[in-house]
């Protein structure tokens, strides 16, 4: 065993520098927190192992988050994609979403240089092998060249490396992601401390020489012309946009999978870890939906300086001849050559009920954990993860109170809160539908929702917050002058109304009426009744989509505030539910291993039922009345 | 006070007995308001504590009476929950108590859990510690059962209902959310709100359905369908008007009076009856005859219960027997009427007509054996051997109350794609009524949406 050494004392350690970690070093250190970052390779700072590409439903309104709390993702991401797309501009505001295809190898170097330049952080490379516990808390790492490291929070994300092993065809080996050194000693230190771990498994696909595929056999899918931005900071917009490219798989390729099912590590039991159903191998698809008679791919390109092309929808762990004969089988790929083989990876994932909201373990004081190691897949719930882990572990080093998103809050409450009280048997994904009040929870609104939160963690800069403060102020000035002037029915706004096939005026209408019109636009209304001076453009969304469903979002503020008092009911700190008599055997098992916070959290756990609330409830009022009583 | 208002039916219901339908809550008095009417339209709001008053119970939405009630009014915190509490007591039986207790849940009370009242009453400090462990079981005990009881309910056609129900609606919110997180993805069909309409009008249609055909909803609604027939003259419209308590039908010496058919709505000891007086028969033609043309058929036919009218003080002829015919295998009472007459009737052979029936005597003109006849009519209803409909009906308060629920969000999700709002948007109504619909069988379990998406659908990349 090599020889320890003392290398220096901090609030924060870091381990690991993927997107949990990122954010997770950048929010302690911004906030003031002396942040140390490990990482096992230095030049795979916020690498992005599969898809080139950030956002999408649910997803991207967790970057727009990131970046209302202060975050990185969004904007790295603005300035380092070759392609942004706003998502279900067909439908309502609630569940647009940006997604941008990424420049990969721009989006690590920003990544890496924001990290360099920010003065708080010690960015360092090395492999933690152990944790220093002394008396149930943690207070330090140490390396695997015996460099013991201090601080008074650490926060591990160590993603698909623990214990990870890349399964392709019948070959298997010790792995981290892309052939990267894997993380052992720790995986096996975190299961003698006492955690229960599950073994996960998730996929990529191969990626394809761009020289080699005939783009002419497949469909363009390009950017928007419009300029967009995940942050609120963007200001300048990338023009130069590359497009992506569809082409379909056909009945070839689908027999070609059958008549090598056998060679799968599917079929043939070797993968034991539980994969993600939202991300299925093109082998599972082809087995589970044989009815259908092709499926998607989609051509991604991995960046500007690069021929390397991700193909979207063909992930599998195939051995490597039957991923080129399937490859060959593709309209558009017939000769195209494979620089890398898809490949799955199996890996240890720490079971996420054994975390407090916080992400702090219950096991381990001063000890946190954040995005994929909690069981996640996702670059953005892992950097949504990171940015709270990084927040906590930083106001515990400064002695301040916690801070939890809640489900009305933002997805990424959402996210943890579904973690920590349901844990998941699968890697978990956020889709739009997990968020109950998903209306609240858009990708317009995340800065009114969070802004605040983010200055209060001292992560909003002065004149970020002012420019926020003035915008907050012209939509209630602009909502409020709507809801008092009057479109009186002149000839001027009957043939507008009339042109747009909308009914005429018979009476004087409040231009807030109006607007709740299904056809009727902030537009329309601005041409009629224009405001002082013009308003900027995120203005009038807001002023639009807060008059025009105004009746959805008032239906939803109630339904939270009902959340909010079951919130508000905490549930003492040390409750001893083995002396509660009355609660079922189940329910009690799982109120002892979530230990929530609230009735509200206590009432989402499944095996907890009404019942079982009512006398938590009365026995929680006991315990105050006796508190009282014997004072 | 924190919580909100809880309504049940607060005395063991037994016939005749007054039950009562007690609130308690912040909003109990706002409630007790919209339906009260009172003398001279008084406020329960402004009346001082601790008084009862008298008025009836309307429903506002149709301006219909239901009951005739005393209400108490009890201001917290000198009540047993220390809220705000109001006791309707009504007279009228079971069904109408239950109709007062279903329509408060619609104005926006939510049914009680039981134990609820005690539980508050212990929350709210009215009761001491050493009450709290019983209190506890109680919820325990009183939960298991009634979850026994919902349990054995559930077994059947409700709960396959129900389910299908829900299938239906999670197929469509699936097929929305697939749209929304998986835009690109080709192979589903983009859930229009046309498509949605027609799936939410179908819904609708069916929550509509299991709501009538529930025990209070289409015997509420409607009454048990009960005809009156005879030979001409045996008092039938005497008897409509003796249950009526009112001269509705006229009445008169001579045979073959009423010309038209009567049809009157009354309750007998809580049990709704829509009362048809067959009509129009003359001396001169044959009884059975005449109901056997087509719409008198259709009304025997649709009838729950027949009231079978003979006459004491006349033999047994021919048309009495072929009207036994006509009613076999249907609910019948047999009345034997005008006993002031000396016998003419061979009861013995009334009786052996009358084998799996009741038969009860009386004289209308003395106003004798009403009360016998009324008994019989209830016994037979709360028996349960009366039933509305196709056997497929909801009878516990609190599937009624959350069906009422469902369907409140399935006309808003209805209501939102008439107006043309988003896909996404009518979905929070369509999702609230899949979730409500869950509650009627106790799953409400979200995953099984995110299930539902992934076997349907071959997504991912
Ligand atoms: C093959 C593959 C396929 C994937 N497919 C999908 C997909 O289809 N969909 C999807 O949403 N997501 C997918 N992902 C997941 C996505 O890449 C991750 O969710 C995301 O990168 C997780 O971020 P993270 O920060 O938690 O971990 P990572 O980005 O993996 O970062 C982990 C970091 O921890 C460091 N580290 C680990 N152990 C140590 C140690 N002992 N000491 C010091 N540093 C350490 C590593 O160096 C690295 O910097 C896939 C990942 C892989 C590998
Ligand atoms: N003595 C006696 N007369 C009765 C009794 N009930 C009804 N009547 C009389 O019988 C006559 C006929 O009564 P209705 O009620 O009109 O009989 P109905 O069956 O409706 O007759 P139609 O409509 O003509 O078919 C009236 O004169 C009643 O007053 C009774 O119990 N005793
Ligand atoms: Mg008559």
């Amino acid at each position: 065993m090599v020889k320890k050494f003392e290398a220096g004392s901090f609030d924060v350690i870091v381990v690991g520098a993927g997107h949990a970690g990122v954010e997770a070093g950048l929010a302690a250190a911004r906030m003031g927190a002396k942040t140390l970052m490990l990482t096992i390779n230095l030049d795979m700072v916020a690498f992005m192992p599969c898809n080139p590409s950030v956002g999408g439903p649910a997803k991207g309104i967790v970057v727009r988050e990131i970046d209302a709390l202060g975050g990185q993702m969004g904007r790295t991401i603005d300035k380092t994609h070759i392609q942004m797309r706003m998502l279900n501009t067909g439908k309502g505001p609630a569940v647009r979403a940006l997604r941008a295809q990424a420049d990969k190898v721009l989006y690590q170097q920003d990544m890496k240089e924001t990290i360099e330049n920010e003065p708080n952080i010690t960015l360092l490379q090395a492999m933690v092998e152990e944790l220093i516990i002394e008396d149930g808390e943690c207070t330090g790492v140490i390396s695997k060249t015996g460099a013991t490291y201090r601080a008074k929070t650490t926060i591990i994300t160590a993603g698909t490396f623990l214990r990870g092993e890349v399964i392709l065809g019948d070959l298997k080996y010790s792995s981290g992601p892309n052939n990267q050194q894997p993380s052992i000693g720790l995986a096996d230190h975190l299961r003698s401390l006492g955690f229960d771990i599950v073994r996960f498994k998730t996929g990529t696909p191969p990626r394809v020489n761009s020289q080699t595929i005939d783009y002419s056999k497949t469909e363009i899918q390009p950017g928007d012309d419009v300029p967009r931005a995940f942050s609120y900071e963007t200001t300048e917009y990338i023009t130069d946009q590359l497009p992506c490219w569809l082409t379909y798989t056909n009945e070839e390729t689908h027999t070609i999978i059958d008549e090598n099912l056998h060679r799968s590590p599917m079929y043939s039991g070797m993968i034991k870890g539980t994969g993600p159903r939202y991300c299925p191998s093109i082998e599972d698809k082809v087995v589970r939906f044989n009815d259908k008679p092709r499926h998607q791919i989609f051509l991604e390109p991995e960046g500007r300086n690069t021929k390397e092309v991700y193909v979207q929808g063909l992930s599998t762990s195939l051995p490597e001849d039957v991923q080129q004969q399937i490859l060959t089988s593709i309209p558009g790929l017939e000769n195209a050559q494979m620089m890398r083989s898809g490949y799955a990876i199996e890996y240890d994932a720490i079971v996420p009920t054994q975390l407090w909201p916080t992400l702090e373990t219950k096991k381990i004081k001063n000890l946190y954990t954040a995005g994929q190691i909690n069981g996640t897949s996702g670059y953005e719930e892992a950097a949504g993860q990171g940015l709270m882990a990084g927040i906590n572990a930083a106001r515990r080093a400064f002695n301040k109170e916690e801070v939890i998103l809640s489900r009305s809050d933002a997805y990424i409450g959402v996210l943890i809160d579904d973690l920590v009280t349901k844990g998941t048997n699968e890697p978990y994904r956020l889709l739009t539908s997990r968020a109950e009040y998903r209306l609240l929870l858009r990708h317009d609104n995340a800065d009114l929702r969070l802004k605040d939160v983010g200055r209060e963690m001292g992560l909003v800069s002065d004149e970020s917050f002012e420019k926020f403060v003035s915008k907050k102020e012209m939509i209630q000035g602009e909502i409020k002058r709507l809801q008092s002037v009057i479109i009186k029915p002149n000839e001027h706004v009957q043939t507008l109304l009339e042109s747009i096939g909308s009914s005429l005026l018979k009476d004087g209408i409040k231009g807030s009426d109006l607007l709740r019109r299904p056809e009727i636009t902030y537009n329309h209304i601005k041409a009629i009744i224009p405001a002082d001076s013009e308003l900027p453009f995120d203005v009038e969304e807001q002023v639009e989509i807060q008059i025009k469903y105004e009746g959805y979002i008032e239906k939803s503020l109630q339904q939270v505030d009902k959340l909010k008092k079951m919130e508000n009911k905490k549930i003492p700190d040390g409750i001893d539910y083995d002396a509660i008599s009355g609660i079922a055997s189940e329910a009690r098992q799982k109120l002892r291993d979530v230990r929530p916070l609230s009735i509200a959290q206590a009432s989402r756990i499944s095996g907890v039922n009404p019942a079982d609330i009512s006398i938590l409830l009365v026995y929680i009022e006991q315990g105050r009345i006796a508190k009282v009583s014997g004072e | 006070m924190e919580f909100d208002t809880i309504a049940a039916i607060s005395t063991p219901m037994g016939e005749g007995a007054i039950a009562i339908v007690r609130l308690s809550g912040d909003e109990a008095f706002a409630i007790a308001d919209r339906v009260f009417k009172g003398m001279g339209g008084k406020q329960l709001q402004a009346v001082p504590s601790h008084t009862i008053h008298y008025g009836h119970i309307v429903d506002p939405a149709t301006q219909t009476t239901l009951e005739e009630v005393m209400v108490s009014v009890m201001k917290g915190p000198k009540t047993f929950t220390r809220e705000d509490v109001i006791e309707i007591n009504c007279h009228g039986g079971l069904v109408s108590v239950n109709q007062v207790l279903q329509l408060v849940l619609r104005q926006g009370a939510r049914i009680a859990e039981p134990g609820e009242f005690t539980k508050r009453a212990f929350l709210n400090g009215r009761i001491d510690l050493s009450q709290a462990e019983a209190v506890m079981d109680m919820i325990r005990a009183k939960t298991d059962r009634a979850m026994s009881v919902a349990m054995g309910q559930m077994e059947g056609k409700l709960s396959k209902l129900v389910q299908s129900l829900r299938q239906e609606i999670l197929e469509i919110l699936a097929q929305v959310e697939v749209n929304i997180d998986y835009p690109e993805y080709d192979d589903v069909e983009e859930m229009t709100l046309s498509m949605m309409m027609e799936k939410s009008t179908y819904v609708k249609g069916q929550i509509e359905r299991l709501l009538q055909t529930s025990e209070q909803g289409k015997i509420l609604r409607e009454g048990l369908s009960t005809v009156i027939i005879g030979r001409p003259n045996v008092g039938k419209s005497s008897l409509l008007n003796s249950l009526v308590h009112e001269n509705k039908a006229i009445v008169t010496d001579v045979p073959g009076t009423t010309r038209d058919v009567i049809e009157e709505y009354v309750n007998v000891r809580g049990v709704p009856l829509k009362l048809v007086d067959t009509a129009g028969i003359r001396e001169t033609e044959d009884i059975v005859e005449r109901i056997g043309v087509e719409r008198s058929r259709k009304v025997l036919k649709e009838a729950d219960l027949i009231l079978l009218v003979l006459n004491y003080g006349e033999a047994l002829s021919e048309e009495d027997r072929r009207l036994f015919e006509a009613v076999k295998g249907m609910d019948v009472i047999v009345i034997v009427n005008k006993t002031d007459l000396s016998q003419k009737v061979d009861m013995d052979e009334a009786a052996q007509l009358a084998t799996h029936h009741r038969l009860v005597t009386t004289s209308l003109l003395k106003e004798q054996g009403v009360d016998e006849l009324e008994e019989a009519i209830a016994s037979l209803f709360f028996a349960g051997s009366l039933e509305a409909g196709d056997g497929t009906y909801v009878s516990n308060n609190r599937h009624i109350a959350l069906l009422h629920q469902a369907l409140a969000a399935i006309n808003e999700a209805i209501e939102g794609a008439e107006m043309g709002t988003p896909v996404d948007m009518v979905q929070i109504d369509l999702r609230r009524t899949w979730e409500t619909l869950g509650e009627i069988i106790g799953d409400t379990v979200q995953e099984s949406l995110i299930d539902q998406l992934f076997s349907q659908f071959c997504l991912g990349k």
